[in-house]
């Protein structure tokens, strides 16, 4: 009972000084704390809950044995984020969105790739990874090359589109511009269009970054050696340890967004000039 | 001095295939504009002026007649870059700075690194913009933007300067002076200027040759030779003889409006 009284009256006192805060002038400080508190008294109430209505572990485990199962098993955590994120997620999605963009470039340029190459990967995107992720563990083996496998048919697709369509996004005055400079197909490509499509390449390579990891760990449930997150979830839940399940998947919440947001960082220097990323400058 | 014409238009028509079936935007033109000459093309809109100058340009492809540019092919002359040509609005690179945005053709031509820095320098004085070269575009003013634009056309060497409204969207008093700065910048250059304008008071005050055009189908109204002098300081718009050519601008105007 004093848990639940105690996460309340916690509850409420964070709740006030937050509409103070963001009452208060924007400053570096609030734009941090404001979120912060949010997230401490969410974790809180999560404890207190489990705690005083005594949910069972297996059910829903309080934040605190999360965090001391995190820091008793970082070795086998940091061995299963190499394999799963490194290994199978980056290597996919660096193959799959290479092979996009430059699959887009070729699309781009005929006309007849435009009409036939599309509707299939229209139609690939359309297969579920569900069904995918088993075929390409037989073809490709446990360990992860299978994995990037399906992380790579999982971002082709969402890259590919918005390129091909940021490769048109260049309006016909520019282009007009470089045929006056007499500029070969090549020159164009690099100083126009492919500057000119950067914000929509983005788009599909930050959509793709969320794609790699859930498709690198969905994929591990089929097959995989005795290591890497999807692995270790399935077999922990096999075993009731919710607790692990739970450090998994906060080592993936944190893998997943500083990956994203180093995508969008590098977004932030290469596309300045684009009216949604100028503040100051 | 018995020169070749720089731009010589022979029966030159052209007809867009349309949704709404063939719309003629040229028909007969029979135009030669020699070498140094500052040619203004005027009408409404329609009058295919914006056309005439993008076949020049070898943006457009006549269907029927032919147009030679320095003694070959519209083509040709592009393939050579004989000419820079000023849109109407800058169409900078917004990723480029403006020094960035006027080595791109050099860039594409093949300038050595040198004398890119050096040009990208000598025409950011000629349109009066030194010091800005860092700055992008987005944060410079439309009049300055277009004064970059017209500084990127004139970086290499073209001795033909095609303009299409390159004032347009700006303000009265800032494109009075950009109508000084360039007369005073085609004097220096010596280059043969083709400009299409909206405005007859700016056609006349720019003007060696001011071509009156009609539209449906676009097509040659009037050829004005201009009797002012080179030297045009901006009062000259006062004088009687501006007056005059400016009467005569209107009334074939008016004339291609009445039997249109």
């Amino acid at each position: 009972m004093i848990w639940i009284v105690g996460v309340l009256v916690f509850w409420a006192v964070a709740w006030v000084l937050n509409l103070r805060m963001a009452r208060m002038e924007a400053s570096r400080f609030t734009a941090f704390a404001v979120p912060a508190l949010f997230g401490i008294t969410l974790l809180l109430l999560w404890e207190g809950i489990v705690r005083g209505f005594e949910i069972s572990p297996v059910l829903l485990p309080p934040p605190s044995a999360i965090a001391v199962t995190f820091s008793q098993n970082i070795p086998t955590l940091w061995g299963d984020f190499v394999q799963t994120f490194v290994k199978g997620a980056l290597s996919g999605y660096i193959i799959g969105c290479s092979a996009a963009v430059l699959t887009a470039i070729a699309v781009d340029r005929s006309p007849f790739l435009q009409r036939g190459l599309l509707p299939v990967g229209n139609f690939v995107a359309a297969l579920p990874i569900i069904g995918l992720a088993p075929i390409m563990v037989m073809w490709f083996g446990f360990d992860w090359h299978s994995k990037a496998a399906v992380v790579v048919a999982m971002v082709f697709f969402p890259v590919l589109v918005n390129t091909v369509q940021g490769l048109q996004a260049s309006d016909a005055m520019q282009r007009d511009l470089m045929r006056t400079y007499g500029a070969s197909y090549p020159q164009a490509l690099l100083r126009l269009r492919l500057p000119a499509a950067m914000p929509f390449i983005f788009n599909g390579l930050k959509i793709a970054t969320t794609l790699a990891l859930i498709g690198a760990i969905v994929a591990e449930f089929f097959g995989s050696p005795i290591r890497g997150m999807g692995f270790r979830i399935s077999t922990e839940v096999g075993r009731l340890s919710l607790d692990m399940v739970w450090a998994e998947i906060t080592v993936a919440a944190l893998a997943g967004s500083a990956f994203y947001g180093g995508v969008a960082l590098i977004e932030k220097s290469v596309t300045f000039w684009h009216p949604s990323q100028r503040r100051a400058r | 001095m018995s020169e070749q014409p720089v731009i010589k238009a022979d029966n030159l028509s052209l007809t867009f295939e349309t949704n709404d079936g063939p719309v003629q935007a040229l028909k007969d033109i029979n135009l030669e504009i020699g070498k140094g000459e500052f040619v203004s093309f005027i009408g409404p809109s329609g009058c295919g002026k914006t056309t005439f100058l993008r076949v020049m340009a070898d943006l457009e492809t006549p269907t029927a007649g032919s147009i030679t540019v320095n003694g070959v092919s519209a083509r040709e002359a592009r393939m050579a870059r004989a000419y820079g040509y000023v849109f109407q609005a800058a169409g900078l690179y917004p990723w480029r700075t403006i020094g960035g945005n006027i080595r791109l053709p050099l860039e594409i031509m093949g300038y050595s690194k040198a004398d890119q820095t050096e040009r990208v320098k000598q025409v950011l004085e000629l349109v009066e913009l030194d010091g800005f070269d860092r700055k992008f575009p987005w944060q410079l003013s439309g009049g300055m933007q277009q004064r970059a634009s017209i500084a990127r056309a004139l970086a290499f060497d073209a001795d033909i300067l095609l303009m299409d409204e390159p004032f347009g969207a700006l303000d009265e008093i800032v494109r009075d002076h950009l109508n000084e700065q360039l007369l005073a910048l085609w004097t220096r250059t010596q280059k043969t200027i083709g400009f299409v304008t909206h405005s007859i008071p700016e056609a006349v005050y720019l003007s060696t040759k001011i071509v009156v055009m009609s539209p449906r189908p676009g097509r040659i109204a009037d050829v004005i030779e201009s009797t002012l002098p080179k030297e045009r300081p901006l009062s000259i718009r006062d004088s009687p003889a501006f007056i005059e050519i400016a009467n005569r601008v209107r009334d074939g105007l008016r004339e291609g409006h009445g039997d249109g």
